[in-house]
């Protein structure tokens, strides 16, 4: 029980990052982004190229940091793979979304989402083969924190998760302090008003995939840490962030935050009664929940 | 030759089948402008609950009711019908990402929940199905033939009524609404409802396509409600022409003949250590077609003929 506690706030984290850039993108440019959860794997597996890079050209970087499997070169790479994903984000937007949302149809970009998720998805499968990859070969153990309740803890995931936070916080500063978060924020409450006021529309456009991209790198690559890489990623992530953005409220970036960490914890507490097979529809029923109690989330505003 | 002809039996009995699958989406998304991001739910709904109603019964497992074989295509459209209403009363009053987003959750779920259960087939999915007529027929070319003509029926029924419907007042609510909701809602239409009836009345006709798809192969499994299913019946729409029902069969033709062609060619052609990836460069190429289609010919090769009054087409 603790165990499953523990897991869901290290899943969680991962899932608020990814959360977060799919509802900034979700909110203002009004379509359910499928293909979200493939820049989590594209940022996995840039970091993994980096990873293996930088460790070629100096040995040292390639030794891990006890007691983590971590290395300083996975650290660079961490690093450069969010400026990379957030780049191909902006790209996918430039070449699909943008000549799609030129076209009219709000609904046809979500399909176009589909369409992008699919060619994202299986490229990396071709490249990459479709067999799961890791980072460090190492065998990590985990620390037994403590006996009764019996509590397993990879230092991995602690990395992860203060990982995580430190990210949101930098996020939170930028957003709270800075004319650019006040920019962001006005387009997010009134993107015309916004624009009379002086904000440049699709230069926050293009921000807003940047920061997007970046945060669900870094996602990619912390499930990369605690779990494993494979082409498959996107695809088992993509409703439990979309469960995250529904459940904060779509638009709202604290909710994204904490719905992150609820699903994260729902589907690990969920364990305790269903067998595992069945998490993958967990997701799914906490989406009916929360349409059910609350259909515009935690923090999200009525509108339609 | 005769091998010629009963492959051409097989693959338009199970483009025949897709089709009804993709006129129930058209009447969606092409008349109603509902995304549907789970097709396979509804699809599987219907194959699965033809199955368990009409099949025999099957130790640990579920149904097994052995229902005639028209009831049960019935019962299956009816739990459809019901996974519908669910999911459309939750989701079709909220902005349009919510039904995507729950529509692929159910599918997901769906996928998920057969999968895990032994009562219903488990992975291993449900047998012991006996098709119709099977012992008059006999099991080889000429049951087949009259399968095709049973389900070429359904396919023209299907088509009519979908006809009819979009001619009628109804249909015009359904464009009304899909055009500019707030117009529709001021002349006393109540579009949540509406659209809630086209969204179940739609995943009916999938979850009819589903029972088909299960009967032609008596078997159904997790293997074959896959979400790439969802991803190609919504090729077949958009390159077929949203809002067509003509288009819809005519696109749903096309890619099926592409993506077996493609397999095939694959298959035959490409060295061995590719073949693995067979389905992944399948699954770029369709997802190539979309994302070309959308930015290049987003109304599909045949366009809904939009009326701007009955007036002015009787003209």
């Amino acid at each position: 029980m603790i165990q499953n506690l523990v897991d869901g706030v290290l899943v969680g984290s991962i899932l608020s990052l990814g959360a977060i850039g799919l509802t900034m993108a979700m909110h203002m440019l009004r379509f359910a982004n499928f293909s979200h959860a493939e820049l989590l794997s594209i940022g996995a597996y840039a970091a993994l190229v980096f990873d293996g890079l930088f460790g070629a050209i100096h040995p040292a970087l390639a030794e891990a940091i006890p007691p983590l499997s971590l290395t300083w070169s996975l650290t660079l790479a961490l690093l450069l793979s969010m400026a990379l994903t957030g780049l191909s984000a902006v790209a996918v937007d430039k070449l699909v979304f943008k000549r799609v949302r030129a076209k009219g149809g709000e609904l046809s970009m979500v399909f176009a989402s589909f369409g992008v998720a699919m060619i994202i998805r299986n490229i990396l499968g071709l490249i990459f083969g479709l067999n799961p990859k890791l980072y460090s070969q190492d065998i990590v153990f985990a620390i037994v924190v403590s006996r009764d309740p019996f509590l397993l803890i990879k230092p991995d995931q602690v990395f992860t998760l203060v990982a995580a936070l430190l990210i949101m916080f930098i996020l939170h500063l930028v957003l709270s302090r800075t004319t650019f978060g006040y920019s962001l924020r006005a387009v997010a409450e009134n993107p015309t008003l916004a624009q009379v006021s002086g904000i440049n529309l699709s230069r926050m456009v293009v921000l807003i995939w940047l920061i997007g991209g970046g945060l669900a790198a870094a996602a990619g690559v912390f499930y990369g840490l605690t779990n494993q890489i494979s082409p498959v990623l996107g695809r088992d992530l993509v409703l439990p962030i979309f469960a995250a953005t529904i459940v904060g409220g779509i638009g709202s970036i604290y909710g994204a935050v904490l719905g992150g960490f609820l699903v994260g914890l729902a589907s690990n507490l969920a364990l305790v009664i269903l067998p595992s097979g069945y998490s993958p529809a967990v997701p799914f029923l906490i989406i009916l929940a929360v349409l059910i109690l609350r259909p515009h989330g935690l923090f999200g505003e009525e509108r339609t | 030759m005769i091998g010629v002809i009963s492959y051409l039996v097989f693959f338009a009995t199970v483009a025949s089948i897709l089709s009804i699958a993709v006129l129930g989406l058209n009447l969606q998304w092409g008349n109603t402008g509902l995304f549907n991001g789970g097709v396979v739910a509804f699809f599987g709904a219907g194959a699965y609950g033809t199955l368990i109603l009409g099949g025999t019964p099957q130790a640990g497992q579920l149904g097994g009711f052995g229902l005639p074989y028209l009831l049960a295509l019935l019962g299956g459209m009816v739990c459809a019908g019901i996974v519908a209403w669910i999911v459309g009363l939750l989701t079709i009053r909220l902005r349009h990402d919510y039904l995507a987003i729950a529509t692929f959750g159910v599918a997901v779920a769906f996928e998920t929940v057969m999968r895990n259960t032994d009562a219903l087939g488990g992975a291993q999915g449900i047998r012991g199905f006996e098709r119709p007529l099977r012992e008059t027929l006999g099991n080889g070319f000429t049951y087949n033939l009259a399968f095709f003509a049973f389900v070429l029926i359904l396919l023209i029924a299907t088509y009519l009524f979908l006809e009819r419907l979009i001619q009628s007042p109804f249909g015009r609510l359904l464009r009304a609404i899909r055009e500019d909701e707030t117009a529709a809602q001021s002349l006393g239409k109540s579009p949540s409802r509406v659209r809630l009836t086209s969204f179940v009345a739609g995943s009916v006709i999938m979850g009819l396509a589903g029972g088909l798809y299960a009967t032609f192969y008596a078997f159904i499994s997790p293997q074959d409600v896959l979400p790439i299913l969802t991803f190609q019946i919504w090729a077949m729409l958009i390159v077929g022409g949203a809002g067509n029902n003509k288009g819809a069969v005519m696109g749903t033709f096309l890619i099926w003949a592409a993506w077996t062609a493609s397999g095939w060619a694959l298959s035959r052609f490409a060295p061995l250590e590719v073949q693995l990836y067979t389905g992944s460069i399948q699954f770029v190429l369709i997802g190539f077609v979309i994302v070309g289609m959308l930015l290049w010919r987003p109304q599909g090769l045949f366009p809904e003929k939009l009326v701007v009054s009955q007036s002015a087409k009787n003209k």
